[in-house]
């Protein structure tokens, strides 16, 4: 029985660390899938910063009905930009920029992505496309401020003139093409740079899921890509594709953009559902439940996902409602198989509350109020009765806000694999209660406010007590979720150094644990067998595998 | 002790006789209240499934807390309650959908009608217009139009967008419906009670889109015909004129009074 396979050009112990350029000409020029990771995820934890502080401007323009904080016109710009720099800066770059690019070569076992030189490329376009969309700041008049889904024809040359919409058509064009050569690269990394051994049904859920994610990235992103070049060039080139003067038609964008913007949300999720599943497993002491049954929910999801997308547009009264509707009640099983099977998972395990799990678990609680929250929106009688109303700002925020969480679970478990120091636990505990309660304060409040009748993408509302009541919680909910992350920064720095990880600080279960911390140039001096999708684990445990189903059927070990 | 449980067990079974609202209303036309007694229904399964995961994650997190350095049994297939727990949500979804439709039709169905309003949306307005009578109501932001509608009738809408999309919402009717330009969109309102209710633009449209606000007031037929006839003369036609130029002028300083509550009679 082999113990360990070498990698037969290297040996078992480090070899002296190749030539190279260090400091900032390594960081300009590097190739590593792990230096690129790590310029993503601080990039897009400064993107969240931002797009933070645009949200609490936000939040104390409303807390009182006819603020006097911003103008009208800045406040359209802002919320503009919060949702684009959210979505497009932060979420979508962290899911499959940030932890994926560092995180997926590792678990399959492989020594870097494999197109080096396209990764660097997509975090190069990334940094660009961000500054371009941000510069709209600095123009005479202004960021963009038709909304982040940038209807037309508001988005037109007339309606929204300045450059600040060109810069953002600009930027997102740059980073959209950062996420299709990410895609790329991950579907050919995941294909083809995986270990002897590591079948498909043994990589682990984070790699099946970024897979899935990375096929629908390659589905969904050239058709925004298309759309907004069809944008610029109506309000550039004089084409009417989307204005009724010239013959165009302007609900089409709302269908090219939801194709995209569809798909787009599972892009966002599917990513931080890896990281969950992982974690819970690891802090559980158990392998995932449902394994195979959690793979089937993700492709279904993804296939769901791209017929969904006029659940949008209900309203347009331009859609064919009962199709689009029971492709969204739908989406709602394979994910309820996703919850059932996390609390399979923990179910008569050893659950241990670190940092990353409580997070994890938030993640779970704040994810059941939106997906359920979501349920009514695929009903079109519900959705005409709360479509554009704050109810709707409260789904996707409970959304967005539990993958927020995911995002820092995944942080505190694998930022220790990537930097080799471990943050303190402590600290993160304490952020984790000021995000979660802050979550649900900020968010639950607008469910009501929304249900009350008040539209979103309003800078002054009529006077109203209970509206003004509730959007003052919900600004405190965004002061607590605003400090949850001073209290982040405050841990970076508080464990600066602090505390050397090791390769395995939570006696994790797939690759990544059982290489050093952080990893060496190209990943692995060695690797163990592959046995099943938890080798580290079956390697440490040899006496507590898997236990089989049914008839043990020969695993090779 | 004993007592205590009776009260709380009479309690909970006489609340069991009346559905909770789930912070909606019931609204102010028929289809409102269809609408409402689907959200009721969609609300109770909502509050079913996530209770019981919120108690299946309190029963792990509590029962299965880590306290030894003990390795649990490593399995990781159940298959007959992997299917239960895929084909069980299969059949509520199939029931959310089929309740979804009953609704659905009933509200998108366009019935024969009397009475006929042209709405037309605008950068940051709207114009009510009456066809085959000489009624037309216009108003932007602070000048507030109010579309008079009849009590107890079907009332179709014809909207229509000028310029970008604008979003037709009236809270007490459960409804909103995109004014899209080059689209004609048709829908029927058949209100139940009189009295005046708020309505705004929902879809983002603009500098003064937080403005876009306009009334519908529910009128006895009665009084309706008496509006209406309001309207006939070149005296009445030369003031609406009037009044529509004077709308046109761009409004500088906002300063939003309007209560957001309907004043309906239920």
């Amino acid at each position: 029985m082999v113990d360990v396979l070498e990698r037969p050009a290297l040996r078992a112990e480090p070899p002296p660390e190749a030539h190279g350029p260090t400091g900032l000409l390594k960081w300009l020029t590097t190739t590593d899938h792990k230096v690129i990771g790590l310029s993503y995820t601080v990039t897009a934890v400064i993107m969240m910063v931002i797009g933070g502080a645009f949200a609490e401007i936000i939040r104390a323009q409303l807390a009182s009905p006819n603020g006097t904080l911003v103008s009208l016109a800045q406040f359209n710009e802002l919320f503009t930009m919060h949702g684009s720099v959210m979505i497009y800066l932060f979420a979508g770059p962290f899911a499959f920029g940030a932890l994926a690019n560092i995180i997926v070569p590792i678990q399959i076992g492989a020594p870097d992505m494999a197109f080096p030189r396209l990764n660097a490329l997509s975090y190069w376009l990334y940094l660009t496309g961000s500054i371009t969309m941000l510069s709209g700041f600095f123009t005479a008049g202004g960021a963009a401020s038709f909304g982040w889904v940038g209807y037309a024809p508001l988005s037109n040359s007339l309606n929204t003139p300045g450059a600040g919409a060109d810069l953002w058509i600009g930027g997102l064009l740059l980073t959209g093409f950062s996420a299709i050569f990410t895609g790329v690269n991950l579907v050919a990394t995941i294909f083809y740079l995986r270990a002897p051994g590591m079948t498909m049904f043994r990589m682990p859920i984070f790699t099946w899921n970024l897979l899935v994610t990375a096929i629908l990235i390659l589905l969904a992103f050239p058709v925004l890509t298309a759309g907004l070049i069809m944008l610029y060039a109506d309000r550039h080139f004089g084409t009417h594709i989307f204005s009724v003067a010239g013959g165009g038609v302007p609900v089409l964008w709302q269908h090219i953009f939801w194709f995209w913007g569809h798909p787009e949300v599972y892009i966002l999720a599917l990513p931080f559902f890896g990281m969950v599943t992982e974690i819970i497993a690891v802090f559980s002491r158990k392998p995932v439940f449902g394994y195979k049954g959690m793979v089937f929910a993700t492709i279904s999801i993804a296939a769901l996902s791209l017929g969904v997308w006029a659940h949008h547009m209900f309203t347009t009264g331009v859609v064919l409602l009962p199709f689009f509707s029971m492709m969204s009640l739908l989406i709602a099983v394979p994910t309820g198989i996703k919850i059932f099977n996390w609390i399979g998972t923990m179910w008569r395990g050893e659950v241990w509350f670190s940092a990353a799990m409580l997070m994890a678990l938030g993640f779970l609680v704040t994810f059941l109020i939106g997906g359920l929250s979501g349920v009514y929106l695929a009903s079109p009688p519900l959705d005409f009765f709360t479509h554009d109303t704050y109810f709707v700002v409260a789904h996707f925020h409970s959304v967005v806000m539990a993958l927020v969480m995911a995002g820092m679970a995944g942080l505190y478990y694998w930022g220790p694999k990537f930097t080799g120091y471990l943050l303190n636990e402590t600290i993160g505990k304490v952020q984790f209660w000021f995000l979660f309660v802050g979550t649900q304060v900020f968010t639950l409040p607008l469910y009501l406010v929304g249900l009350r009748g008040m539209p979103r993408r309003v800078a002054i509302y009529p006077h109203d007590p209970q509206w003004k009541f509730l959007n003052d919680l919900s600004s405190v909910g965004a002061v607590l979720i605003g400090i949850s992350t001073l209290v982040f920064v405050a841990n970076l720095v508080y464990s600066w150094k602090r505390y050397p990880a090791g390769p395995n600080p939570w006696d994790g279960q797939t690759l990544e644990w059982f290489t050093t911390s952080p990893p060496p140039h190209h990943n692995f001096y060695r690797l163990p067998p592959i046995r099943s999708e938890r080798p580290t684990w079956d390697y440490n445990h040899p006496e507590h595998r898997t236990v089989p189903h049914g008839p043990r059927n020969g695993d090779g070990a | 002790m004993r007592a205590a449980l009776g009260v709380l067990g009479a309690g909970l079974i006489l609340s069991g006789c009346t559905v909770p609202s789930f912070g909606a209303s019931p609204g102010d036309t028929t289809s409102s209240r269809s609408v409402f007694h689907l959200w009721q229904g969609f609300s109770l399964g909502a509050a079913l499934i996530g209770g019981l995961v919120v108690v299946l994650v309190l029963w792990a997190v509590v029962r299965y807390r880590r306290r030894s350095e003990r390795i649990p049994e490593q399995h990781q297939y159940h298959i007959p309650l992997e299917l239960t727990y895929t084909i069980v949500p299969i059949l509520i979804v199939l029931g959310l959908f089929a309740a979804t439709m009953v609704v659905e039709n009933k509200e998108v169905a366009n019935p024969r009608t009397n009475v006929t309003i042209d709405v037309n949306a605008f950068q940051w307005g709207w114009k009510f217009t009456y066809p085959g009578t000489s009624a037309v109501v216009v108003g932007q932001t602070t000048q507030t139009p109010t579309m008079v509608m009849p009590v107890n009738t079907n009332v179709h809408i014809n909207l229509t967008s000028s310029d970008v999309v604008h979003g037709f919402y009236v809270k007490a009717f459960n409804f909103s419906r995109y004014a899209l330009p080059g689209v004609l969109n048709q829908f029927t309102l058949h209100a139940v009670a009189t009295g005046t209710f708020f309505g705004q633009c929902t879809q983002l449209c603009g500098l003064y889109h937080s403005l876009m606000w306009f009334d519908v007031k529910v009128v006895t037929p009665a009084q309706y015909q008496a509006w209406l006839t309001a309207f006939h003369g070149p005296a009445a036609a030369a003031t609406a004129a009037a009044a529509a130029a004077a709308v046109r002028q761009q409004t500088s300083s906002i300063t939003p009074t309007k209560p957001a509550t309907s004043t309906g009679t239920r």
